[in-house]
């Protein structure tokens, strides 16, 4: 899952980047509001960690703006002023989670993992379909009796398909979901990591569109020949 | 002594009993001036009396006629003294003889003789006389008082105005009391709305109603109050500050450990190890500056005995950051000018240079050189710190010396926003100026200017 980072303190900044990497996000930073009102101009994010004392400002002033134009990007706010009162104008200026400084990484990732299932409206960890169960939590899964482990990127993979089962993703749109702007592209890796997994759940578990993208099969799907 | 509510009572109670005593006196003297001119006057009519009596009764003079000066007017007022019995009547003839005297009458003639008044001493005792000559029945008439019944007379009435005023001062005395109470009444309210306030009121003490006396003090404590809570404004927002401050380095550096703690493969785990060390040195550069500006703030306020040379204080700030200038390979360079000139505010100008020296080496790149310079400018003393890094950009320029700001690019060395405003309060402290510019082929040229003498100025 793609997070824009806003955090102008650079050892934080990449502690984060790196950190949440560990943990199954895709994680891009910018160190000021305007280079952050940028990023979310131009990619699509999942969600955001905004600190709030930035060099040009105050994030609660960037979380007012996206509100504002009727947004509903997942916001975490990471700041150091954690006293009752900070944290209820922050969540009531519509920010969906609040850590205060210093945080345990692990929290920081369950609660982002948290607010991302409440974005897709669920509120169960696991995932589950058409007989698969994923735990974004260790990055696991279990198929007809068989656990099963996934890469990093394959799972972002199995977790942007399996959050939208009928939609069809295409190649870029999950190139964009696997890659931060620092990392290069490259190119067919998208089919590689279907590929591989395919092999662990099943050939017809995802479909390919011919010319659009890739999809989850349905249920309805199951008792086709294959 | 210290107390007004006294010192007023005592005061009035002297003068309004120097005033009681001075009247006292005054009225004593007029008193006795007065007595003296009745008492003469019924002499002189005494002695006309017994004269034209003696004349009425066709000038024979018996030894009982001195007696009828008993009849003379009794004295107004004279209370339970019987003056009207102590007038003395004599009656000479020409030959010297004594006709007749009335009781009590010495035997010895009292007056000189001639027409008038005269005084003499008889007996230990001084006798005012009035002498009556009547030619045709050639006989002398001398009636006369003494001088101690005429101060017995005075003291009377003296004593009659001295008995009220003996009762009268303890009252006005009282009555003092109770009036500078009641006067100074303003002064214990006062001291009752400062004594009962809790120490973190702050807010100025009403006016409006208090006597003009009172409000050039009122007005000062007002004064004191703003100050003070401004101080303690600007604690508070530095102490928060700090702490928040702090709190996201120390963030990073959680983060930073548990990712190593965490890390599968050696090479992620080495270089959040680096970032580590990069943050334990940027958290003690910001408690170093939090340090330098309490030392600032601190040094404001007081004054060292003791100067030291400025090219000295240079050179040991040059030393103390040519560590952090090798570990960037960054070339120091140290330009003196020789110059006597000392100051005995090294409590400022040293964290004022370090602080620039520190804020170019950061912004140099690698190899760069940064210079640090003391000239003269005539009586002035110029210090200058100059570098080759991209210089403070123009949007930032008007704020940076603002206390907490921090430019866009300062976030990427991890500026705390405190560099410059430590300088900028030393500066103005010193009673110098503070110059930011451009620097001719790229970079920034930072100058402090002091004066010859360095002043101090209120803070």
């Amino acid at each position: 899952m793609r997070l824009l980072i806003v955090e102008d303190d650079p050892v934080l900044s990449d502690g984060l980047s790196v950190g949440l990497g560990l943990s199954g996000f895709t994680a891009d930073t910018v160190g000021t509001l305007a280079d952050a009102r940028a990023a979310l101009g131009s990619s699509d994010f999942a969600g955001v960690v905004l600190d709030i004392m930035l060099p040009d400002g105050s994030g609660l002033d960037l979380l007012a703006e996206l509100r504002k134009t009727g947004s509903r990007l997942p916001i975490l706010l990471l700041t150091a002023r954690d006293q009752v009162h900070d944290r209820i104008s922050g969540l009531d200026a519509g920010a969906d989670d609040y850590l205060g400084k210093p945080f345990d990484l692990q929290e920081l990732a369950a609660r982002l993992r948290a607010m991302l299932r409440r974005q897709e409206g669920r509120a169960s960890a696991v995932i589950e379909w058409n007989g698969l169960r994923l735990c974004p939590a260790t990055q696991s899964g279990q198929i007809r009796g068989k656990n099963l482990r996934f890469s990093r990127r394959e799972f972002t993979i199995l977790q942007s398909l399996i959050e939208h089962p009928g939609r069809i993703l295409s190649k870029p749109q999950l190139e964009e979901r696997l890659y931060g702007w620092q990392e290069e592209v490259e190119s067919n890796t998208v089919e590689v990591h279907i590929h591989h997994l395919r092999n662990k759940l099943g050939r017809e578990f995802i479909q390919t569109v011919r010319g659009i993208g890739y999809r989850l099969s349905g249920p309805a799907d199951e008792g086709r020949p294959q | 002594m210290n107390s007004i509510r006294r010192r007023l009572f005592i005061i009035l109670l002297v003068a309004t009993g120097a005033i009681w005593l001075s009247a006292v006196l005054w009225i004593q003297h007029s008193t006795r001036t007065e007595v003296g001119n009745v008492l003469d006057r019924r002499l002189q009519e005494s002695a006309q009396m017994v004269a034209s009596l003696i004349e009425r009764n066709g000038g024979i003079v018996g030894p009982d006629t001195a007696a009828l000066v008993d009849e003379a007017p009794a004295l107004p007022d004279t209370g339970q003294h019987d003056f009207a019995r102590q007038l003395i009547c004599q009656v000479w003839g020409f030959d010297g003889q004594l006709k007749s005297g009335s009781s009590g009458a010495p035997p010895v003639q009292l007056g000189d003789g001639h027409e008038g008044f005269s005084e003499r001493e008889v007996d230990g005792e001084i006798w005012r006389v009035y002498s009556h000559v009547d030619e045709e029945l050639g006989i002398r008439v001398m009636v006369g008082d003494t001088l101690g019944m005429r101060d017995r007379l005075v003291h009377g009435v003296a004593i009659g105005l001295l008995a009220p005023a003996v009762l009268i001062l303890p009252l006005l005395a009282a009555l003092i009391w109770f009036a500078v109470r009641r006067g100074l009444e303003p002064l214990d309210k006062l001291a009752d709305a400062l004594s009962g306030r809790p120490a973190t009121d702050l807010s100025p003490l009403k006016n409006s109603r208090a006597p003009s006396e009172l409000r050039p003090m009122i007005d000062a404590l007002n004064g004191l109050f703003r100050r003070v809570d401004g101080l303690r404004e600007r604690e508070r927002s530095f102490t928060a500050f700090a702490a928040h401050e702090l709190k996201t380095p120390l963030a990073g550096l959680k983060t930073q450990a548990q990712i190593a703690a965490l890390a599968q493969d050696t090479g992620t785990r080495d270089k959040a190890l680096a970032q580590i060390t990069r943050g334990v040195d940027r958290t003690d550069r910001m408690v170093r500056q939090l340090l330098d500006m309490t030392a600032v703030d601190n040094a404001i306020d007081s004054t060292q005995p003791s100067t030291q040379s400025g090219a000295r204080i240079l050179a040991d700030v040059v030393d103390e950051l040519a560590g952090l200038a090798q570990a960037r390979d960054i070339a120091l360079q140290l330009k003196t000018e020789p110059t006597e000139w000392r100051t005995a505010q090294a409590a400022l100008l040293a964290p004022a240079l370090r602080n620039l020296l520190e804020n170019a080496i950061i912004a140099s790149s690698r190899g760069a050189s940064v210079e640090a310079q003391l000239t003269r400018d005539g009586e002035k003393i110029c210090f200058s710190v100059l570098d080759r890094g991209p210089g403070i950009s123009e949007a930032d320029r008007p704020h940076v010396t603002e206390r907490f700001y921090r430019g866009a690019a300062s976030s990427s060395d991890g500026g705390s926003g405190l560099g410059l405003s430590i300088v900028a309060t030393a500066v103005k402290a010193m009673g110098g100026e503070l110059h930011l510019a451009p620097r001719k082929g790229g970079g920034e040229r930072a100058e402090i200017i002091l004066p010859p003498a360095p002043s101090v100025t209120p803070f």
